[in-house]
């Protein structure tokens, strides 16, 4: 079921207060995305980490309403 | 709380192979783009893994994804240690740490 870009996006600031989120709609169907987050809350933290915690944002929903979410995390330089 | 009896699974399968990805499909046909990449960056690598289609096991396919904290397939296990999903295994291709961390645990690889 697509999911509108500015919910991801909310979704995802609401779990990581400080984050930069950068959201592509890949195909133009609401569906396919790319995520690119950052926030100073991955600092130290490895990229499996970095994805979970922007996982636990979404709540849930990736894998599910969220079926294609490429996601990049990097922490601020 | 007792832990699902599939971990037990897992635990065999990542512990018996050096490299094993959990993916839809078979390493032949993957039926799902994610994992046809992961395959893909492997193959291309040389390395030799072995791969568990989770569309034939639903108990693996809802249990890896619990084992992990980790809500999508495909996942790539070395050493019985997780590393990623497609998007991280792209990504640890690209700036090189993945042939790092395979050359550090030892797995063989060859770079064409």
């Amino acid at each position: 079921m697509p999911m509108p870009a500015a919910e991801i996006e909310r979704l995802i600031k609401q779990g990581i207060p400080d984050a930069k989120v950068t959201i592509e709609d890949l195909r133009g169907d609401g569906d396919h995305y790319a995520a690119r987050v950052e926030s100073t809350a991955f600092k130290g933290k490895s990229r499996v980490q970095q994805h979970q915690l922007v996982y636990r944002a979404l709540g849930g929903r990736m894998g599910g309403e969220l079926h294609a979410l490429q996601l990049t995390t990097a922490a601020p330089e | 709380m007792s832990e699902p009896a599939v971990f037990n699974r897992i635990r065999e399968e990542i512990a018996e192979n050096p490299v094993t990805v959990f993916m839809k499909g078979s390493p032949i046909f993957p039926q799902c783009g994610f994992s046809a990449a992961v395959v893909g960056v492997l193959t291309h690598m040389n390395v030799k893994f072995k791969g568990i289609d989770v569309l034939s096991d639903q108990d693996i396919r809802e249990g890896i994804k619990a084992f992990s904290n980790w809500p999508t397939i495909p996942q790539l296990y070395v050493k019985g240690e997780f590393v990623g999903g497609c998007d991280i295994v792209r990504e640890m291709y690209q700036s090189g740490e993945l042939q790092k961390l395979l050359k550090d645990k030892g797995v063989p690889f060859a770079e064409p």
